[in-house]
């Protein structure tokens, strides 16, 4: 059995995501091999040849590859997909838009973000926004999946030392073109890794309110984070979002600011280790996860908050 | 330019959904069911795009049970033209609605298919991409914005970083994200108006589609549930039980 990883990268540098994949990859059991398919990929495949446990790096470096656009990598995908018994990714926007793609070009049925590896064909993942964990099992010969990162620890990202293979480049399919991000430039961690998080809800009433938990977060040296309304009312960016349809994140702490608690909301965080939630509402759903909750008027609790962790040392 | 959108007969998004005592599914009796929230910003999307003299014709499809009809007449009082009814009894999965899709887009001639990103019951996040293979069409998924110029559609696209733009030659599939726009609650003369409009029924097995099941469901099991927790007294006591107590900072 080899089981064949589709590389999260930004060329240049491997994404932490993969080594989530790594990790549920090891859980299923046998060889593991390594895509890295983009241009002028070199420092993402060396990085993927030191992960611990990987016997093969696999490099398509071509220009078609270059923004991981989706029908050409999942072309790619699917012609070397007969080699293995799984095909893997985190669960990344951009798994998310390939893998289904590989696994229609392949005739199977994608098992998508499983949170649990139970065996070779069978696994667990969350349905119904987490309120539900169905327990599936494939009769498709290559199983294609997603994983769900905050389930699955990173894998070491040394100690391995993996052998490196150029593969042909599929060519590029012509069908769609990259034209360019507008990606949110950020100094503090990764919401997805971060091992804590600070979000604002609706009731932070204004983007212009957003500094008051940034604040707070940047003493902690955490991710900010946010709720659907306060991303569809414009405060803060998409990329946010946490919950059913955004980011899911389990950090070691999660403080929830004028978050009602939606069972999408809780969805992509009820995972975390801790969580503490600060709102005026008694009776908001949010209490009912926390594990500390304060209630309080968040535009004097939070800044009460920055003076306390300042006092405790605290300071970025 | 035809386009065709898929709709979902999904339990409502306020709905808390409870897992059934035999853990072989969740309680669908006597339970409130709506349009997949995704493919009603699908269904808007079509509209605005016919509202602005791109598009002639909106279709709607659903794939399952009779009562997917009304899933189907949601969409025509919101502003689609007409729709396709796959009328199927049991589960069907993503693959075999794309298969079953990519049949009726071969028939109908879309130049655009507007497909939700995700259904809120199985939270796959495949149909659309899984289409667009099967056509060997471009994709555009998890979009925020999209403009049709000529042959091409430009769209955002919300990413984990950010936004990412795109073009994609038509006849493309789109996938659509929250912040694409806000649907229209369809009006009560509208809602008159969408029961003249015509519904054609057909089966996966007049499309020459499988519908069998490829995921064996072996249980469906309730979440691990949080221990509630406890009530701070202001943010020194918070601070204090954060540092001592959890130890998380």
């Amino acid at each position: 059995m080899t089981i064949l990883i589709i590389a999260e990268h930004g060329n240049t540098e491997l994404g932490p995501a993969t080594l989530n994949a790594v990790t549920a990859a090891k859980a299923i059991g046998g060889e593991i091999e390594i895509l890295v398919a983009g241009s002028g990929c070199d420092g993402a495949a060396n990085d993927a040849s030191k992960i611990e446990g990987v016997t093969k790096i696999l490099v398509a470096d071509s220009d078609e590859y270059a923004n991981a656009l989706a029908e050409n990598v999942a072309t790619l995908v699917s012609k070397i997909a007969e080699n293995y018994s799984h095909i893997l990714a985190t669960a990344t926007t951009s798994a998310k838009n390939i893998m289904p793609r590989v696994a229609a070009l392949k005739d199977v049925q994608q098992i998508s973000e499983i949170s649990e590896v139970i065996d070779a064909e069978t696994f667990v993942r969350p349905i119904y926004a987490g309120n539900a964990m169905a327990t599936v099992k494939t009769s498709d010969s290559i199983k294609v999946i997603t994983v769900r990162g905050t389930s699955f620890e990173a894998a070491q990202e040394d100690g391995g030392s993996a052998s490196i293979e150029k593969i042909d480049a599929s060519g590029d399919a012509g069908l769609s073109q990259y034209i360019g991000s507008e990606l949110s430039a950020s100094e503090r961690p990764d919401l997805t890794s971060a091992r804590i998080v600070v979000s604002g809800g609706r009731g932070m009433q204004s983007g212009e309110n957003f500094p008051i938990i940034e604040a707070v977060a940047d003493k902690l040296g955490a991710a900010v984070g946010a709720s659907r309304a306060a991303v569809d009312a414009g405060y803060v960016p998409n990329d946010y979002q946490v919950g059913q349809t955004g980011k899911v994140v389990a950090p070691d702490l999660y403080i929830a600011v004028g978050i009602s608690g939606a069972i999408q909301h809780l969805a992509g965080m009820k995972d975390s280790k801790v969580i503490v939630a600060i709102n005026k509402d008694e009776e908001a759903p949010i209490f009912q996860v926390a594990d500390f909750g304060l209630v309080a008027d968040l535009f004097k609790a939070v800044p009460e908050l920055d003076d306390e962790l300042q006092k405790n040392g605290f300071t970025g | 330019m035809k386009i065709l959108v898929p709709v979902k007969r999904v339990i409502d998004y306020n709905v808390k959904v409870r897992v059934k005592a035999d853990q072989t599914g969740v309680e669908l009796a006597n339970v409130k069911m709506s349009m997949n929230p995704f493919d009603e910003i699908s269904v808007e999307q079509a509209i605005r795009l016919k509202e602005a003299g791109v598009c002639e014709e909106i279709i709607a499809v659903s794939v399952g049970v009779q009562q997917c009809q009304e899933t189907i007449r949601t969409a025509l009082a919101m502003g689609a033209d007409r729709g396709i009814h796959v009328l199927h009894d049991g589960d069907v999965e993503p693959l075999a609605v794309a298969k079953i899709l990519k049949e009726l887009a071969n028939k109908e001639g879309p130049s655009l298919i507007i497909v939700g990103k995700q259904a809120i019951d199985d939270d796959s996040n495949q149909t659309g991409q899984m289409l667009a293979a099967l056509l060997g069409w471009g994709q555009a998924t998890f979009v925020s914005d999209i403009q049709v110029e000529g042959e091409q559609v430009k769209a955002t696209r919300e990413v984990d970083g950010g936004l990412e733009t795109i073009s994609v030659k038509l006849p493309a599939v789109i996938t659509t994200d929250l912040r694409l726009n806000e649907p229209r609650y369809a009006s009560l003369p509208n809602i008159m108006k969408a029961k003249k409009k015509p519904i054609d029924q057909t089966s996966p097995a007049d499309l020459g589609v499988d519908p069998s099941i490829r995921l064996e469901v072996l249980k469906v099991a309730e979440p691990p549930q949080r221990e509630s927790g406890v009530k701070v007294e202001d943010v020194a006591d918070l601070v204090d039980k954060l540092r001592n107590t959890a130890k998380v900072i």
